[in-house]
This record gives C-alpha cells, sequence and structure tokens, in this order.
C-alpha cells in the first residue's frame, strides 16, 4: 500500500519538476486536460508524433548545414518555423526557445552559430524526450496498479473497506496530478 | 432520444500535430470533426473543386470528401492554419467569403505568428475570429457563439413576421425568440 502511495507521489513530484525547469509550460498542462476516458492516451500519442517529427527536422538541418557548396539556410529556416510551431503546441518550452535563438543565426546566415544551435536543440530534446518517456512510464505502472487493485476489491466480496479507501485514494491522487482514470469494467 | 444536432467543424492546417490537437480540442468540446491538411483539400472536401490540383499531388489524404452529387456539406465552421504551403488560411478565407454556397460558413484563422497587419486583414476580409497558436481549450469555446448565430438567423428568417418597438427587450415566451426546433440547446 505504501508503495502505491510512493508511486503516485512519485508522478506528482516528477511532473512537478518538468515544469519548475522549465522543460514543460502551461501548454502542456493543457493538453493533460484533453486527455479523458475516450481518449485515455492523447498526449503520449502528441508526444511520440513529436518526437518523430523533432528527429526528422534536426536530421534535415544537419545534412543543410554539412552541404560544403552551400548552405540553404531558406530550408533551415523552414525547418525551425516547423519545429517551433509543434513545440510550441505540445509545450516543450526549452526546445521552443532552443528554436528562437537558432532563428536569430539563421536569418544572420551564421552556419557556425547555427551549428551551435542545432546542438543545443539536439540536447534539448533529447531531455524532454528522456523526461517525458520516464513520467508516461510512471504514468501508465500508476494507472495499471489502479485497475489491478480495482479487479481486486471487485473480485472479492469479502475485501475489507481499506482496499476501498485505497482504491479512492488513488483515484483522487491521479486526477490531482491531471491524469484520467481509467474504466475498469 | 434527444434530437441533438451537433455542429460539424472543419479543420485544416498542415502540421500533423496541430492537426491533432485541434482535433481533440473540438471533440472535447462536442463537435463532430474534419481534419484536412491543406487548403485544396478543404475545398476538395467542401465541393469547390477543380482548382490547384498540384497542391493536392503533395498532400496526404487524411479525410475522405463528403461531397457527391449533393455538393451541400454540413460544415458548421471553418478553422484554418494561417500558414501553409500553396493556399493559405487567408486564400482559403477569400475563396469561401467568395463563394456563394458557403459565404455564409464562420471562418476562423489560427497563426503562431502575433502579426497585427495579418490579423486586421483577415478579420476584415471576413475571418470571425483570429487565434493565436498555442490554440486553448479557452479559445475552443469562442466559437460557439458564431455557430449559434448561424441557427439563429436561419430561425429568425423563418419567423420574422413581428416588428419590435423602442429598445426593451421583449422575453415573453413567443415568436420573438429564437427557436431552436432542430436542435437542443445545452
Amino acid at each position: 500500500m505504501d508503495f502505491v502511495n510512493q508511486l503516485q507521489r512519485k508522478f506528482i513530484d516528477y511532473s512537478s519538476s518538468l515544469h519548475r525547469e522549465g522543460i514543460v509550460d502551461d501548454q502542456f498542462t493543457q493538453l493533460r486536460k484533453l486527455e479523458d476516458e475516450n481518449s485515455p492516451h492523447f498526449v503520449m500519442e502528441v508526444a511520440s508524433l513529436f518526437f518523430e517529427d523533432c528527429e526528422k527536422l534536426i536530421n534535415n538541418m544537419a545534412i543543410a548545414l554539412e552541404q560544403k557548396q552551400g548552405v540553404d539556410f531558406k530550408q533551415i529556416e523552414e525547418c525551425i518555423h516547423q519545429l517551433k510551431g509543434s513545440s510550441s503546441s505540445i509545450g516543450a518550452m526549452r526546445v521552443k526557445n532552443a528554436c528562437i535563438a537558432f532563428r536569430s543565426f539563421s536569418g544572420a546566415q551564421n552556419r557556425e552559430g547555427c551549428l551551435r544551435c542545432l546542438q543545443q536543440l539536439s540536447h534539448e530534446y533529447s531531455l524532454l524526450k528522456n523526461k517525458l518517456q520516464t513520467l508516461f512510464r510512471v504514468s501508465v505502472a500508476s494507472r495499471c496498479l489502479y485497475v489491478c487493485l480495482v479487479i481486486f476489491c471487485r473480485g472479492n466480496e469479502h475485501a475489507e473497506p481499506f482496499p476501498d479507501v485505497l482504491v479512492f485514494q488513488l483515484e483522487k491522487q491521479i486526477v490531482a496530478a491531471g491524469g484520467s482514470i481509467p474504466r475498469v469494467h | 432520444m434527444a434530437t441533438q444536432t451537433q455542429f460539424h467543424v472543419l479543420a485544416v492546417d498542415d502540421s500533423l500535430i496541430d492537426r491533432k490537437l485541434i482535433e481533440r480540442l473540438l471533440k472535447t468540446s462536442s463537435y463532430q470533426v474534419t481534419a484536412v491538411d491543406s487548403g485544396s483539400k478543404a475545398l476538395e472536401f467542401l465541393g469547390l473543386n477543380g482548382e490547384n490540383e498540384d497542391e493536392e499531388r503533395n498532400s496526404s489524404v487524411e479525410s475522405v470528401s463528403a461531397a457527391d452529387e449533393d455538393h451541400q456539406v454540413g460544415v458548421n465552421l471553418i478553422i484554418t492554419d494561417y500558414c501553409m504551403p500553396g493556399m493559405t488560411g487567408y486564400d482559403l478565407l477569400r475563396k469561401i467569403k467568395q463563394s456563394s454556397s458557403f459565404k455564409d460558413i464562420p471562418v476562423v484563422i489560427m497563426s503562431s505568428e502575433n502579426i497585427p497587419s495579418r490579423i486586421n486583414r483577415c478579420l476584415e476580409d471576413g475571418a470571425e475570429e483570429f487565434f493565436l497558436k498555442p490554440v486553448k481549450l479557452s479559445d475552443v469555446n469562442k466559437l460557439r457563439p458564431h455557430l449559434m448565430k448561424g441557427i439563429t438567423t436561419k430561425n429568425e428568417m423563418q419567423s420574422n413576421t413581428n416588428k419590435r418597438k423602442g429598445s426593451e427587450e421583449i422575453q415573453s415566451p413567443d415568436r420573438t425568440r429564437p427557436r431552436y426546433n432542430e436542435l437542443e440547446v445545452v
């Protein structure tokens, strides 16, 4: 039982730290609010799309900056514009800010500056990806545990009131952490 | 059984992530959604086809066109990104406002750039709202009055025999108030 509380606390603390460190901003919170029983994995799905998009764009920019015959800065600006847009939509604040910094160097057609920015961008992206994947793992673990507990309580007609209270507490904690209660039939 | 008609919103955005987001926002608000990735796909869906065939080759098919012989597709609002390759959201706005069948459909523009001249031009040329990205639920809540206006206008035209005098607000439950016959107002 204590393990469950610890897991929930870990989820809430980890989630808060992501905001404190500026890795995600309020837009991320907005996305979490859009999850419900009809769309319980919305944030994870959008995040996965974002990771794919980001990797592709970073790769394209790296290739563009390597071109010996001349860097196509217009192409780089388009990539940055796309990435800035999607990072803003998902609430990936530090990635977004890295894009803004990058934009001024690409506008000035400064290749060295762009290379440094790209490195910074890659770093921010890796950080975001690791943190979000950890967050999702803890979230999924909590929900699985919740489902197991509910099944246990329902299957056990001689169950003490204590497990029901525990289930209720877990439910409250999931909601407080911004998650949605999985439907167990 | 309650006869609640769902509003149908056509969302246009070349970014997959933004399409997913706007779709979720609209569905959360109980709207039916069709999401397409270009202006030309949007026109195709509405049945205003025949132009910009080159762009269609580059766009991926995300939704199936609902416009067949009956080219009146039930779309109650169009929400579109401004910056798109080929046809911009502004171009799309103009084409819709120039169309006799669709000029009365409210159009909303979204953009990641806060450029006052851009915003003003869109609003002057018929856009109902201009949302700055990232779009939030509070933005989507602003759509309802524009959607309801479409119903009100229709009903007022049907029951326009009353002539009101003065500036008093008439609250009596008679023909002066718009009737939502087909729609259950939540």
